[in-house]
């Protein structure tokens, strides 16, 4: 157990953490703006695999990570903007229309893959920067300040996103769409048009975090994400639909996770534990839920489709 | 209530006569039919691509289910492409075996083969075939030892269980026996790329400078050994291709050795009842190096001696 | 608007879904042209291979049974505004509690050993939905993440079990490590009809577990109470229902029935054994996902569940024939599947608007009219499914 406490092993498992922190991070995030304004999307997994083909894709064919970012996000608008149809106007179940999208970004991403790809290549990944002066920094600059350049940017997206729901018209528009919707409705706020933009912004984040996973992982795969989507779905209720909480809630998942696969490594954890090991970032994640949950409410209006004088 | 029901009937009678104008089934075919059905894509770089590239070096266009992880679907596969009459059914995937068993009983004149195993059931018609991949994994295990210069390897597995437990106990046995520190570390899963890269990552941190791996996730931690810089063994499939620089060598399944014999016999008469194994003495196994990587001869003439050692019998991978 | 027109309104509502359908399989079409593939052989193939002949028939049923285990175990969830997206772990638990079971009880002849280890998958599958149940309960722990992660865990016990102490000992002498048990007792098969065809009782079975939810829905206290919280939870609070016990026991229902699932996979698989590839969907065929689809299809009433997940399940069985036929990749197969499900769940607004009753203009004999607001379905389960209920549409 001692070798765990060495400083290159606190290190990998905090560096570690916080890259497979991300992609749960971005995609969290923009089901949080979605889920505010009281719309549940449980497509999110299909979307980041299709984001991931299309950004892994992209970068093959012109070998600029950059590109394949914003192919992500352009398949991430295309497939937010299929969800709000669904869940907004044709007012589908919610719960269910998701189930579709992952099925379908699960076979699609798989098919194209198989199809315009073949064998797995490897690709370009983000070049990393060490943040200048703060890099240096004994312990603190290798774990946090030596990473990829969009660890950075998934990161400032967390206050950002604090200011545009808390500071902003908009913010304040979905918040009031997701608690009352007919209240809002009554004060002139369009529902359906705040719902688009949210569902739409999920998607397009969902898109993001696939496509930061396949970059940032050089390659791509079939079912390359695992079914993370849906812990990122997760954790939205675990971060109490607030930016701040989503990060906690993915550092604590992706850290858990290093921190076992580092335990693996130091001999720690034998072989023959170790799928009872890979149980415990679920397992800590409820049990943490179970202590800090109920302070919380969802938005009211979660997973209720709107209709105006219904 | 009866609308509905002519409705039904509509659709169900629809569905007939669409089934009805159904024509014949015509695949890829050579005089010879081959179906192959594996749980993983047939670009996997490899479990299922080592059967699909086998076939294929053998000149045969196979019809290929893949990506069949749900155990009953692959048993539909199966069942259907023996009542299509195919002469040769690959079941490629261990857990299809139960199944099979039962399949293969119903159609006595089909032949099957399954892999990665060694049970025929005591049927006639199913041959089985396993690969000794622990004993390519000594091999490489003793290069990694003598290349590392720091003595830490590291391997990354997904589950602990068949064909993945016998290249990882034999890779460990071989670089224990070149006396550097080796481990292994399961992810738990067999598509969990990020799980991979970050063991792999994790590895590094501990200062290993040579890893293997295997499963189709281990592609992820290919990566991670580029970029550090870390020497990378494969197995299953050629990975040179993935990380020119840093692979050395893998470990690659030629099913083909089997199966040319398998088939001769199939179109003989003899339906199964035999089990095989591909080894580094009968070809079927073969360490492929990478040429552009420049390996010191001594570490190459330990590694014939191993091979030599398997061959023979002298040295046991366990 | 005619009784006539009622009517037809009626049977426009359901076909909506099996336009839907179509739908998406011009698309599927599309992407059959798109590969090479002959897309009159392959949509011809998708039907007789779900449909075509007593065989096809077997398997779609087959295919179905766990569809509808789900689907009617997701109707009793959603009744009490609950939702149950942790059917994949629900039914490994209940794979896992019957087949430990089976192991370890003497063998007591088909008539013990069946309802054993039947009884044996429901009780695993209700601790895995009793869990997040009180979770939520209780902890207010939101289902939508316990479930999530009990998926997770579920998986990762059954991965653990099947290499480790559940394992067939012929496994480990033999080196070759298959994560799987050994043959179950015979005892335990699920009985075969029909002669030697592949059709097992657990179709039926199935559809007698819809039966039972529909009366237990409608028919008892129970039931009632169930609706009631689905309905409205402070109303029923008010109304002296023990709201928090009432949602366990929707979620424990719902896990009881996936787990049956599991059960009947294990027992009436072909290999008589509990086999793993490391995932859920290998265990499962995404059963644990479809069967919520199966439950939409059928209108969230478990009757209709039925018919739902025999046509859903052919066209699951009738995707794998296409695919052999044509020779496309499973993917494929895959993004069929989720479009379909995309394409129906779209079209449930349609179906919806076309069941509503518009108010009846009457005219009076002395030349006035007036309003008559007609009364339209009856007990549900009468005529068809319930128009109104879809939890979210009120608290």
């Amino acid at each position: 157990m001692s070798e765990l406490f060495t400083q290159s092993a606190i290190i990998a498992v905090v560096a570690g953490g916080i890259r497979l922190a991300v992609p749960l991070l971005i995609a969290s995030l923009g089901e949080t703006y979605g889920q505010r304004s009281g719309v549940l999307n449980l497509g999110v997994d299909g979307i980041m695999l299709l984001g991931a083909f299309g950004g892994y894709y992209a970068v093959l064919k012109t070998g600029s990570p950059w590109i394949g970012l914003m192919v992500g996000v352009a398949v991430g608008i295309i497939m937010g903007l299929v969800s709000a149809l669904m869940a907004v106007t044709l007012k589908a179940v919610q719960g269910i229309s998701g189930i579709g999208v992952f099925l379908f970004g699960l076979g699609m991403s798989d098919l194209l893959f198989q199809k315009w790809v073949g064998t797995p290549r490897p690709i370009t990944k983000f070049p990393k920067l060490d943040v200048p002066g703060l890099s240096d920094i004994p312990w603190l600059g290798e774990m946090l300040f030596q990473h990829s350049v969009v660890i950075y940017v998934a990161f400032a997206a967390i206050p950002f996103s604090m200011w545009v729901i808390n500071k902003t018209t908009f913010g304040m528009n979905i918040r009031a769409v997701g608690e009352n919707p007919e209240a809002a409705d009554s004060l002139g706020v369009s529902v359906p048009r705040i719902r688009w933009a949210t569902v739409t912004i999920g998607g397009t984040l969902a898109g993001v975090a696939g496509a930061i996973l396949a970059i940032d992982l050089g390659i791509f795969q079939q079912n390359i994400t695992n079914a993370q989507g849906f812990i990122a779905i997760a954790l939205v209720y675990f971060g109490a639909w607030r930016p701040l909480g989503i990060m906690l809630g993915s550092l604590l998942y992706g850290l858990i996770n290093a921190l076992v696969l580092q335990m693996k490594v130091l001999e720690i954890i034998p072989p023959d534990w170790s799928d009872i090991a890979a149980m415990t970032p679920a397992v800590i994640t409820i049990l943490a839920l179970v202590v800090v949950a109920s302070r919380f409410q969802p938005p009211s209006a979660l997973t209720k489709p709107f209709t105006r004088g219904a | 209530m009866r609308r509905k029901f002519v409705w039904l009937a509509v659709f169900a009678a629809f569905a007939l006569i669409a089934s009805a104008c159904g024509g014949d089934d015509e695949v890829d075919v050579s005089d010879f039919r081959v179906a192959i059905v594996a749980p993983s894509a047939s670009n996997d770089l490899a479990f299922t691509q080592s059967i699909v590239d086998a076939v294929a070096a053998m000149g045969i266009s196979p019809a290929v289910t893949d990506g069949t992880f749900v155990v009953e679907d692959a048993a539909a596969a199966i069942r259907g492409y023996a009542a299509e009459g195919y002469d040769l059914v690959i079941a490629h995937g261990s857990q299809y075996g139960g199944s099979l068993e039962e399949i293969a009983q119903e159609f006595p004149e089909v032949a099957f083969a399954w892999g990665t195993a060694a049970d025929t059931f005591g049927l006639d018609n199913v041959y089985a075939y396993e690969a000794a991949s622990d004993e390519g994994g000594y091999v490489m295990g003793v290069m990694a030892a003598e290349l590392s210069q720091t003595g830490n390897i590291g391997v990354v597995g997904p589950i602990e269980v068949g064909d993945a437990k016998l290249y990882v106990d034999g890779f460990l046995a071989g670089a224990r026996s070149g006396g550097a520190n080796a481990t292994p570390s399961y992810t738990g899963s067999f598509s969990d790329v990020a799980l991979a890269s970050e063991t792999a990552q994790a590895f590094a941190s501990q200062d290993v400078d040579v890893l293997s791996g295997t499963a189709q996730m281990v592609v992820g931690a290919v990566g991670v050994a580029n970029d550090e810089g870390i020497l990378w063994f494969g197995t299953q499939a050629n990975q040179t291709e993935l990380a020119p620089d840093i692979v050395v060598a893998s470990q690659v399944y030629h099913w083909e050795v089997v199966l040319e014999d398998i088939i001769a016999k199939v179109q003989d008469g003899q339906l199964g009842g035999e089990t095989y194994k591909i080894t580094l003495d009968n070809g079927g196994l073969v360490i492929e190096y990478n040429d552009a990587f420049d390996l010191p001869s001594d570490v190459k003439d330990k590694a014939d001696e191993a091979i030599e050692g398997i061959k023979d019998g002298s040295i046991s991978t366990s | 608007m005619s009784l006539e027109d009622v009517r037809r309104r009626r049977i426009l509502a359901y076909s909506v879904p099996i336009l839907a359908v179509v739908g998406a399989l011009i698309i599927g079409t599309i992407m059959l042209i798109a590969l090479g593939a002959d897309p009159m052989k392959g949509i011809s193939r998708l039907f007789s291979g779900a449909f075509g002949s007593g065989n096809a028939l077997t398997e779609t049923a087959l295919k179905a049974t766990p569809l509808l285990f789900v689907g009617v175990g997701i109707t009793i969830a959603f009744r009490a505004n609950v939702i149950n997206i942790g059917g994949e772990g629900q039914i490994v638990a209940g794979g896992l509690l019957s087949t430990i079971v089976a192991l370890n009880a003497p063998d007591m002849g088909p008539f013990v050993m069946i309802p054993l280890v039947l009884l044996a998958g429901l009780l695993g599958g209700a601790i895995w939905g009793a869990i997040p149940g009180a979770l939520k309960a209780y902890f207010g722990v939101n289902e939508i993440l316990s479930t999530i992660m009990l998926n997770v865990v579920a998986v990762q016990l059954m991965n653990y079990l099947l290499r480790g102490p559940l394992i067939d000992p012929l496994e480990i002498e033999r080196g070759t490590r298959i994560p799987q048990t050994q043959r179950l007792v015979e005892s335990a098969d699920l009985p075969r009809l029909f002669g030697s065809g592949r059709f097992h009782i657990g179709p039926l079975i199935a559809v007698l577990a819809a039966v039972v939810a529909y009366i237990v829905l409608w028919r008892t206290p129970l039931g009632y109470r169930i609706r009631a919280v689905g309905q409205n939870k402070d109303a029923a609070r008010y109304a002296g229902i023990p709201v928090k016990r009432t949602i366990v026991l929707a979620l424990t229902m719902s896990g009881a029935l996936c787990g049956l699932a599991g059960a009947v996979l294990v027992f009436g698989s072909e290999s008589h054994r509990m086999v793993t590839d490391g995932s859920t969907a290998g265990f499962t065929g995404n059963a644990g996902f479809n069967g919520i689809v199966a439950a939409l299809f059928g209108g969230l009433h478990p009757l209709w569940t039925v018919p739902a997940s025999f046509l859903f399940g052919g066209l699951l069985v009738g995707g794998l024939s296409l695919q052999r036929a044509v020779q496309v990749p499973s993917a494929l197969i895959l993004a069929l599947n989720g479009l379909v499900v995309i394409f129906v769940v779209s079209s449930e607004r349609f179906r919806k608007r076309l069941l509503e009753q518009p108010p009846e203009v009457i005219e009076d004999g002395d030349g006035s009219k007036s309003v008559e607001v007609t009364e339209d379905s009856g007990p549900p389960g009468r005529d068809g499914p319930p128009e109104d209920h879809i939890p979210g549409d009120d608290s």
